[in-house]
This record gives structure tokens, sequence and C-alpha cells, in this order.
């Protein structure tokens, strides 16, 4: 099991404050630039209804469900309350030479 | 009066009365709890039962609250299957379907409602169905197959999505609405029109304004008869005309009783101790609006958990702003607010063939938006909307109207 460095985008990709879906493989990843343009990376999928959170609100550190309003923050996983009530794995993101790079392990 | 340590009781084990339940635990509730149903499965959310469930793409589990075993880890008692008879709110006590008295300190009504039914609908005749429950949602699954010639009845959310999701299926699929649109009672005239539109482009004989005379068929249902005289032949209808409230309980028992079970800012009812949530409960939205009941994931959601705060002392007025959503094809729809019957004040494009309409009021206060995309595209601007009705402030037309300005930025603004 190492960690592998994935080119997800470039830095511009990804608006501040928001969030975009991201697919490897099998997996589905969402990917956050925050205000201050810090990069952070999440499972896709709500853990409440599987819903891709990509489509959601990005308030601040907080992304909101498209579907079921269930809010996590994105930079620890956390759920913040009913509907969702289990954490999103995060993952490791960083930036070189302009593009936004996302650690998985494989 | 009740013992003093009489257990809280939920009567209605669906999505109000679920999150209800899961709440008095979260919020350190101890004592016996009762959560009674009529169903056997754990409480769950509805909406996939139209979707993802017809299509099986999803399960009971992806949709349940919680399961049977968290239940019982939290301690609370799901009697299944042994439905209330009676309601005595003097002596604050329910009669089960076994004759057994069980006392309540205080009782939450999430009793729900059932299928209309279709009057015309003879009661032997199989493969008419409804959709309300997990168990319906099986049957009708098990019955659409790519060749079936399928009739719907209703033009509303539940008639739509099943259509949607039998196209899919490769049924045969003509869809009747009594009204001259489709949605007609939620949804503003444009998203009516390109529902219908996008029906048809996939291939929903859609026709509106329509009288039915008669379902016929000797064991099965066979055709169905329309006042102009067409006969539909087919081998299935779905039945899709609304829901009828479950008062019956509260209406016995002398509780105040209007579309549904009425309740005050707290969520109580007419009577002490018992309150009421969920698609059963009618209240106001605001102190000097009308009686209205919400039929929504929402609503369901929010009053339980409120309804439970409530139940354990709080005092809480209960406010929301409404909203639901709806998805077919690859298509999705979601409303925030109050959508008037007028005309929007504001509408504008989004990227990718959608666009959203917004309400205001005189004070240019947004009041309700709703909109229409690919997908969930729609739900990063309603949910903004959300927060810029909460914001109480006044909107400019033409900012709304520029698909060029951010609804965030007219948030910060």
């Amino acid at each position: 099991m190492t960690d592998q460095w994935i080119d997800v985008c470039a830095v511009g990709d990804i608006n501040e404050e928001d969030v975009i879906r991201f697919d490897h493989g099998p997996h589905t990843y969402a990917v956050y630039r925050s205000a201050n343009s810090e990069f952070f990376a999440t499972a896709g999928l709500c853990t409440h209804e599987s819903i891709h959170l990509a489509d959601g609100l990005v308030m601040e550190h907080v992304i909101e469900c498209p579907k079921h309003n269930g809010r996590f923050d994105y930079r620890s996983g956390k759920a913040l309350g009913a509907p969702v009530c289990v954490n999103l794995k995060t993952y490791e993101v960083r930036v070189e030479a302009g593009r936004v790079l996302l650690a998985i392990t494989v | 009066m009740s013992p003093a340590n009489a257990p809280l009781v939920i009567v209605g084990a669906g999505h109000a009365g679920g999150r209800a339940a899961l709440t008095l635990r979260d919020e350190g509730y101890s004592g016996r709890l009762i959560l009674i149903g009529d169903e056997f499965h754990p409480p769950y959310e509805r909406p996939p039962l139209s979707k993802g469930l017809l299509q099986g793409t999803v399960d009971l589990a992806g949709y349940s609250l919680c399961n049977s075993a968290r239940l019982a880890e939290l301690g609370i008692e799901h009697l299944a299957g042994n439905p209330v008879k009676g309601l005595d709110p003097q002596r604050h006590r329910l009669q089960l379907a076994d004759g057994s008295w069980l006392h309540y300190a205080r009782l939450l009504l999430a009793t729900g409602g059932c299928s209309r039914k279709l009057a015309c609908v003879p009661e032997h005749l199989r493969n008419v169905l409804y959709l309300r429950s997990h168990d319906e949602a099986l049957a009708l699954r098990a019955s659409l197959r790519p060749d079936t010639r399928l009739v719907i009845i209703g033009g509303g959310f539940i008639g739509l999505e099943v259509a949607a999701t039998a196209r899919a299926l490769g049924c045969t699929v003509t869809l009747l609405e009594a009204g001259p649109r489709l949605a007609g009672r939620v949804l503003p005239e444009r998203l009516s029109s390109v529902l219908l539109e996008l029906h048809r482009s996939q291939g929903v004989d859609v026709r509106l304004n329509v009288a039915i005379e008669a379902v016929q068929g000797t064991t099965h249902v066979e055709s169905v008869q329309l006042a102009d005289g067409q006969l539909l032949p087919c081998d299935l209808v779905v039945v899709g005309i609304g829901m009828q409230p479950n008062t019956e309980l509260a209406m016995a028992a002398g509780l105040e009783v209007g579309q549904g079970i009425r309740v005050d800012a707290q969520l109580r009812t007419s009577a002490p101790d018992i309150f009421a949530a969920g698609d059963v409960c009618e209240f106001r939205l605001h102190p000097q609006g009308g009686f209205q009941r919400q039929e929504t994931w929402r609503n369901a959601e929010t009053q339980g958990r409120h309804a439970a705060l409530n139940l354990l002392g709080g005092e809480l007025p209960f406010e929301i702003i409404p909203g639901f959503w709806s998805d077919q094809y690859d298509w999705g729809l979601q409303t925030v607010g109050v959508i008037a019957n007028t005309e929007p004040t504001a509408s504008r494009t989004t990227p990718g063939g959608g666009f959203l309409l917004f309400y205001l009021d005189a004070e240019q206060r947004l009041q309700g938006a709703c909109g229409w995309g690919r997908g969930n595209s729609v739900a990063k601007d309603i949910k903004l909307c959300e927060r810029l009705i909460a914001s109480h402030n006044p909107l400019s037309v033409e900012a709304l109207a520029d698909a060029e300005v951010s609804l965030k930025q007219l948030l910060r603004n």
C-alpha cells in the first residue's frame, strides 16, 4: 500500500470556495478549493445516500449535499449533523507547478 | 393521568416518526421509547421508492434511517404490525390492536398517509398498483418488464417519476392527467411544460385533461376506458393521484383535525402532551398564514426532529423554508420557499439548458425559487436561494435575471 499522486486539474479549474468532481478508475472524489485557495479532497459520494457531493454548495469550509442538505466540514470530513452521521474519508492534496495533485493509496 | 414513568410513544414509524425517535436518543433522552408502525421495516425515506428502488440501483438498507440492530442498540422499542386502534387523551393511553393499553407520558402522531384510491377500480382487479410503501414499490418493480404496457393515472410526481423509470426499463408508457398540465398543484407553468416536453421526447404518451370512465379486466387489468370513448389496452395500471392523511385515530380521539392533524407553532395538537409531525401534520407556515400540510422529505426530516425537541420540553416554534425536488430521466427540478401562483418576478437560464425562476414580494425580497437542470446541477443555486430567502434582503430583479451575476455574490452584497 503506497500513496500515489494523481493529477486532478489545473489550479484555475476550481473556483475559489467551490468543488469539482474527480473520477479515477472506479473511484469518485470531491476536490475543493477554499476561499483562500487551499485545496482539499474527500470521498465523492455523500455518506447518507451516495449522492455526488460536487453538485452541492460550498460555503466557507462546509460542503452541503445537493439532495438532503447533509453537511460536512470538507477539511476533516466530519459530518455536521442529521441526516448525515458518517464522516467522509479525506485525501491529501498538494499543488505542484500549478497542478492539483491527489494522494490515493494503491 | 399517566404514570410518572410512562414512556414517550411515537405512532408512525416512517421518516418523521423515525427521525423523531433517533433525535430523542441523540438529545440524551434515556427513558423508555416506543415506536409503533404498520410496516415491519425500520423507518425509511420514501423518495427512492419511485426511482432507485424500481431501477434496482438501491435497496432498503440504502435509504433506511437506521437498521433494526441500531434501533435495538438505542433501546427504541419498535412495535410493528400491531397497529393502534384507539387513543384516550384524557388518560394518556393508547389501545393496541391486541386490545392492550399502553400509557404514554408524551405522544407524537406521525401517522403519515395512504394512497388515494381510484373509485372506478373493481376491488378484485390485479395489476392495479399504488406506490407509497417499500413493499408496494417491490411489487411494482416485479411488474415492470420491457414488454409491459403501462398506464399511469395521475401526472403528479409519483406518476411522472414512475413513468421515467418505466421508460428506462423499456416499458410502453401512457400517462393520464385530469388537469390541464403536469404537477399543476405545486409547480409553475414553465416547469410543467418542460416536464411535458421531456416525457414526450422520451416516448411517454402523455394525455392531459383526461377523464377516466372505467378500469376494466376480468382477473387482471386489461384496459382503461376514457370518457371520450377511447380504450387503452394495458397490462399494468399505476395510480398516483395523491395521498390521504391518516387522521382517523386523532379524529376519533377528538383532536382538532382539518386537512391533517392541527398543531400550534410548537407542533402541539389540541390535546395535552400530544404532538404531530410529517405528512399528517397540518401547521401554519407563518403565524398569520393558513393551515397547510407538506408531503415532502424535507418536512418529514425537520418536523420529526423538531417534534422530538419539543417532546423533551423544548417549546421551540417550528420554522421551515419549504422545499422539494424531483428527478426524472437525467433531469432534476428543485424548489425552495413559497412558489407564488403568479408569473415569476425574474428568471435566468443556466448552463446546459436549465433555468431558475425567482419569486419576490412587494419589497423585492425573495420568497421562493425553483430551478430545472441536468442531474443535480440546479442544487447549488437553489441552496443559495434558500439563504437569500432567509436573509430577507431586497434584491435587484436585473441582477437575478443576469446569468453572469452569481447568487453567492448577491448573498454577500
